[in-house]
Parts: C-alpha cells; structure tokens; sequence
C-alpha cells in the first residue's frame, strides 16, 4: 500500500492508483470532463490540474499515479482560476447553441460552465464549421459541439474494435471522423451507439425520431401500437429520479396509453418466441447435426451488423431467428391485424429500445417486411422515450401500474432477462433443456452469466449432455471469442463451445447505446440487477409456458421452425464491406 | 452493393501496382513500420491514394482508421495528388515576423488555391511551411526546389507568372516534391 496526503487527510491506497481514484475514496471531488470511469484517461481537458507539493507544475489527477509520500491539493483559489480558465478555453471552440441542443440540460460541458460560473465570454469563438452526419439514420455526429476529449474514440476502437470513428487532424483542427472523406454510414460503423452514450456533449446523439412518432399519434387514421424492450423498464426511471434498476414496467404501460397509443404490446413476449425459435434451432443442430455448431445468437442488431462486416465467414453459425423487436413487429401486422380486422396499413408500429442499432435493424432485410409492410415503422431509444414523456407532461412517478395488451403483452421471467448479459443464454437454456427431455429442469438460475466478465464459459449438463456454452458482450470480447471459434475450426478440433451468446454493448442492453448517459458500470449491474428480480418474481419463469406464447402457436403458427415460423421469425444473412467508399 | 465491387477493384488494383508492392514487402514484418509505408508511398507519388491506403490496411492488418489517423497527423502525407507547382511560403518566426502572411494572401488570389489544397487544374498547390532554414532572406518562399527571398506581396504576381508559363511549355518541374511540412 502507498501512504499520501490529499488535502492534508491521510490516504492509503493500492499502487497504480491514480489522484483522481484516489480522491474519490476520500470523499474529494475533482471536477472532471474527459475522463470516463469505463476508459482509460486521456489527460485530454486539463480540467483534473492538482498541485503536488514539490512538483514544478499542475498535475492532471486522471493519469498522474500516487507515488509514496505524495501531498496533493485538489483546491485552492488558484487551481479554481486554473480550472475556469481551461473551462474558457473549451467553452471558445464550442458554439453557444445550448437551447438548441439535444443535450440541453444533460451536458457534462454546460455543468462544469454552471458550477464554475462562466457567465460571460472573454475569448474569441473559433468554431470548426464541419457539417453534421446523419447518414447512419441511426446516430447523429455533430463535429462542431465536440470538445475533443476523445471518449467515443476510445470506445469505438478499443473497447467495440470497430474503427469506425478516429480523430483526424490535429490541435485546433482535429476532428472526430470516419477514416477519409466519406460519412459514417460508408464507414465500418455498427451503430451500436456507445460513441453516443458516453459523448459528455451533444456532439453525437442518437438519431431523434420523437417528432415522427407524435405525428403518427396525432394522426386519426393511424392505429398506433407500441412495444418497449426488455431493459428501457429499469432504465427509463433514471429522469424522473427513479435510481436505476426500479422496474417500472406497469407504469411505462400507464403512460404509453396516455400518449395515445391504442395498444401496449411488449418486447419480452416477442423474447419468449425467439426462445421457442432460437431454442428449437439449437436442439435442432446439436441433436441431429442440422447445421454448424455453436450456434451464435442473433438478437443484437450491431451484434449482427458487426458479424456481417467483420466476422462474415461464421454466418452459417448465427441463428436465423429475428430478434425480439422484429418479432412482435412482425406479429403486428400479421396475426394481430388478422385477428382484430384492422388493416395493416392502418398499423403504426413503435418500438421503444435502449438500443441505436435497431433503428437500423428495423430495414435492414427484406424479411423485416414480413408482414407485407414495413414491421416496424420507428423505433425510438430509452432517452427518446424520456423527452416525449416530459413532452407529454406526464406525471410518470405518480402514475398507476398497468397491464399489457393481449396478444402480445403477456410475457415470462425469461423474456424479461434478455436485456442484460447471460439472459438470452439462460432463458434458452431452461426451454432446450425442455425440448431435450420433454420435462422442465428445477436448475432456472445461472447468476455465474450474469456477472460483468467480458467473457463467461460454463459446461450445463441436460438430460446427460454435457452443453458447453459461452457469454460474451462488447465487441472487443466478441472478438476473442469468435477467434477461438474459428482457430478450432482450422484445426479440425471440436469447437470450444455448443452455444454462444453476444451483446454488443457492455452488460448487454441495460448499457445499450440508446440509455441514460453517464452509465459506469456500477449502473449496469444495479439495471442488471433490475431485470433479474423481475425474472425471480414472475410466476412464469420458461418461455414455452407462456400461455399466449402457446395459443399463438396453436392458433397462428403450427410448430418452431415450420414454413409459417420461418417466413414471420427469420432472416438471413450476407457479407457486408467495411468501407463502401 | 455496385460500390462494394468497385472498391474491391480499387483494392485488387493497389495490390499489383510496384511501388506498393515493395513498400509492404519491406516493412510488413516489421512492428510499428505504418508510417515508413506510408513514407515510401508518399514519397513515389506525392500522395496518398484512397484506394492504396485501403490495401494497406487489409494488408498490414492496421484498421483504415488509423491509416487515417497518422495521415492527416502529419502534415508532410498529402491525401490528393497536388499541384504541378508546389509553393511553399515559409511562416516560421522570422519569414511570419517579415510579413508572410501577407504572401500567402496573394497567393491565394493570384492562383485560386486555397493554403493547403490544389487548384482544379493542378497547376498550383499552396501550402505554409515552417523555417526552411534560410532567416537571412526572410521572408521566403520556396517553388518547386526555387527559392525566393525577400519578398513583398508585390513580386508574388510575377512569380505565379514564372510558373504558368513553364508549365504552358511543359517544362518539367526540378524536384517533385522538395519540402515536407512540420513532419
């Protein structure tokens, strides 16, 4: 252990410990505003500057270690005039566009110029005119409200490995850009959004689609339906002052219908099918050799736009099976239409996900018309959902729990899990275990998935067979994982693993690209946390026992994997180039 | 899709041209070795084309991004393949102090380029250089390996002249390409 001094309390901490860790478990702010808690620091704003005592010069308390001995002060009239002046510096590249900023009233930049009083401006605005790039119709980048501090960089390459986004240039002309002259969308981007989650400014967003989705409600004609996602009910609370984790799915139901939305489907039944679905295929391929082993899964759309660009070789490993959100669109306009006698093309089909990619995912195959229109006509993220509630002057903490519509409301322990990390795995496990045996498995819990390890392994055993199953989330891990897979595969040897399931964005949907800013990892296991008690709670914990889930296929369907199955619930899959330009 | 077939091409083609096959032959094995690539390319063409930084990246297994990246760091790589005339005005401190700023001004609107870029034609390319290592004749601007000192913006109008007319007659320039940028 070292020995310091910050402020003159005593300190003891673990070497390698940086000031700024360090001050924070001596309950010591230091302003901060490059730095985020899931990378590594930059040194990039200066506004972290400490003295040292002996020290010739401020030291940046993000990347600066404790060393033995060391007498820190992290305030004194000086560092405040320091820290304000850095602050002017930032604030003289950065167009006071606030009220016309999406970020308004969530930005870190706009906090700082608050608590630090900036209220007037001294310096000459130098702003980068670099148009803005919406390209991707999934995230926004806005290259004129970036301060440079290179946190969507970071992510973007070392933590998703994907390359989209890189700083070009340098000093006052650096930029934050795809490789080249080219948009984002001719880029290797995946639209995973985690650039847009940890942006502190608003110089990447998601793609805003609140006004389409007032439209289509203030429309007479329009029969307006929505469906939200597995992990916006532990994470929409967060703006109201909810702490993460609170499950509100009863009142999220509540307050969609007081927006107008005729009926309030959820994403979780559409989990439960793709359990029946994705299950089947598994049993399908490891009982009687139908297909590759391991089977991947597919319900992450940057996931499978990622696999389609990077990884193309291994498509005869990914599960044919849609995703949830396109399932419940699909079944929209097909089977529910058919069943009230409303048209389809009187249908306006919502999603509501914590997700940016899926307003990608929505188009991006000729099976996401399945219905014979579009399935899904918007999809909106969990912050989206959060304006237009506000919007709406909705009272959302007061509100009464409400039920879902039937058909496609009612869902299982095992739906609700498929927003965190592990929770596809185990909700498929506790149905494959099913169709293996014809009984249902006491074993239900598999908490080991659930942690926050990039990469989790375990061998199930069901009904004699050994399964051997592995958990992956952030690209970066994926990565790794699907290299072993492949390295087996050259060699001839048996594959590491019969099942694989990936998330793209760390911990899976509840740190989606689409949720609250500011997420650390201590959020996600609380949002984690959320979705797993809703799973103990319910009283349904397997998706074939969802009474809904078997009347669709008695009634609708027929069998998992018939014709009828695979024209509503399944795509396919084609290699994509990275760069299109 | 018709895009995906053509920049394979570009790739395909890249791949078989000489010089970039013995840049990647020299360095491929080495670790840290994008940057001299990137030299030898820039140094056989005066720039460095899409479609060649597109192989590379495949090639050297280094994501087109940082490609970029180290591109656009350096201000001695050039993205387009510039001007014939390369003019170069010195704005370190003693040609900046002696009034270069003012040079480039007229150069810009004796030549239509813009400091940093080409003319459509490609006759001229203007770009600001630091010290070229010749104060005495501050301030200095440097044309293809000619050097001009102790300029106003009144000699600039001839110098451009010098230039067009060399080229209407063809005359090969000196040196392709004399002076790398703060590198």
């Amino acid at each position: 252990m070292i020995n310091a001094k910050i402020n003159g309390i005593d300190i003891q901490v673990e070497p390698g410990t940086s000031i700024l860790q360090a001050a924070h478990k001596a309950q010591v702010k230091i302003p901060t505003l490059c730095y985020h808690p899931d990378l590594p620091p930059t040194a990039a704003c200066g506004i972290c500057v400490v003295k040292v005592k002996n020290a010739p010069n401020m030291m940046r308390a993000c990347t600066t270690p404790i060393t033995e001995g060391m007498e820190i002060t992290t305030q004194d009239a000086e560092i405040v005039q320091i820290r304000r002046s850095v602050l002017e510096m930032i604030l003289s590249n950065h167009p006071n566009e606030c009220l016309n900023c999406l970020r308004n009233g969530e930005c870190e930049l706009q906090s700082l110029a608050e608590d630090f009083g900036i209220f007037r401006t001294r310096l000459p605005k130098i702003i980068t005119n670099v148009k803005s790039d919406a390209s991707t119709k999934s995230i926004v980048l806005d290259p004129k409200k970036c301060i440079r501090c290179g946190r969507c960089t970071v992510v973007c390459q070392e933590k998703q490995n994907v390359w989209a986004l890189s700083m070009k240039y340098r000093g006052l002309h650096s930029v934050v850009s795809p490789a080249g002259d080219i948009e984002l969308a001719d880029s290797p981007c995946v639209r995973c959004g985690q650039c847009s989650a940890h942006c502190p400014v608003g110089a990447i967003y998601e793609y805003n689609q609140t006004e389409e989705v007032w439209k289509a409600l203030m429309d007479p004609e329009m029969h307006c339906i929505v469906q939200i996602a597995p992990a916006v009910r532990v994470t929409v609370g967060e703006s109201f002052g909810f702490a993460p984790g609170q499950n509100l799915t009863g009142k999220l139901y509540a307050a969609l219908r007081r927006m107008g939305f005729k009926k309030v489907f959820d994403t979780n039944f559409g989990a439960d099918v793709t359990i029946m679905e994705e299950a089947s295929e598994f049993v399908d391929r490891f009982c009687n050799s139908n297909g590759p082993i391991p089977l991947i899964t597919t319900c992450c759309p940057a996931w499978v736009d990622f696999m389609e660009k990077f990884e193309s070789d291994m498509i005869d490993h990914f599960s044919s099976c849609k995703s949830p959100q396109a399932i419940v669109g699909a079944l929209t306009k097909s089977y529910y239409a058919e069943k009230m006698g409303v048209p389809a093309e009187k249908i306006f089909m919502v999603s509501i996900m914590p997700c940016t990619a899926k307003k990608f995912e929505i188009v991006r195959a000729k099976e996401m018309f399945a219905s014979g229109h579009q399935d899904i006509d918007v999809s909106i993220t969990t912050r989206e959902l959060a304006r237009m509630l506000m919007q709406a002057g909705i009272e959302f903490p007061q509100l009464p729990e409400e039920e879902a519509d039937s058909p496609l409301g009612q869902y299982t322990g095992a739906g609700t899990i498929f927003g965190e990390t592990g929770g596809v795995m185990e909700a498929a496990l506790r149905t494959a275990g099913y169709l293996l045996t014809d009984e249902n498995s006491e074993d239900l819990e598999f908490d080991d998935l659930h942690t926050l390890d990039g990469v989790k392994e375990m061998v199930v055993n069901v009904a004699g067979n050994d399964i051997k199953i592995c958990v992956a989330h952030g690209l970066k891990n994926v990565e790794d994982v699907i290299d072993r897979v492949r390295a087996a595969k050259v060699a001839g040897e048996d594959p590491p693993w019969h099942f694989i399931e990936v998330m793209a964005c760390p911990g899976g949907c509840v740190g989606g690209g689409g949720q609250f800013w500011g997420v650390t990892d201590d959020i996600r296991k609380e949002r984690s946390k959320g979705l797993t008690q809703d799973d103990r709670n319910a009283e349904i914990r397997r998706s074939h026992e969802n009474p809904d889930v078997q009347k669709l296929y008695k009634d609708f369907i027929g069998k998992p994997l018939s014709d009828k199955a695979h024209k509503l619930f399944h795509t396919h899959y084609v290699p994509r180039s990275q760069y299109k330009r | 899709m018709a895009n995906t077939i053509s920049i394979r091409r570009a790739i395909a083609k890249a791949s078989t041209e000489p010089d970039v096959i013995a840049a990647v032959r020299k360095w491929k094995n080495k670790r840290g070795s994008l940057i001299m690539v990137l030299h030898e390319i820039q140094n056989a063409r005066g720039y460095v084309p899409r479609d060649v930084s597109l192989y590379l990246a495949e090639e050297l297994e280094v994501p087109l991004a940082r490609i970029y990246e180290a591109l656009t760091f350096y201000h001695y790589f050039k993205l387009e393949a510039p001007g014939k005339a390369v003019i170069s005005v010195c704005t370190g401190t003693a040609c900046y102090l002696k009034g270069s700023p003012a040079l480039v001004d007229e150069f810009v609107k004796e030549t239509g380029a813009e400091v940093g870029s080409s003319t459509p034609d490609k006759l001229f390319h203007l770009q600001c250089v630091r010290c070229v290592g010749c104060c005495g004749l501050a301030p200095v601007v440097n044309v293809n390996g000619k050097t001009y000192g102790k300029l106003t913006p009144a000699d600039i109008k001839k110098i451009v002249h010098e230039w067009r007319e060399r080229f209407a007659g063809e005359i090969a320039p000196e040196e392709a390409h004399p002076i790398a940028d703060e590198s």
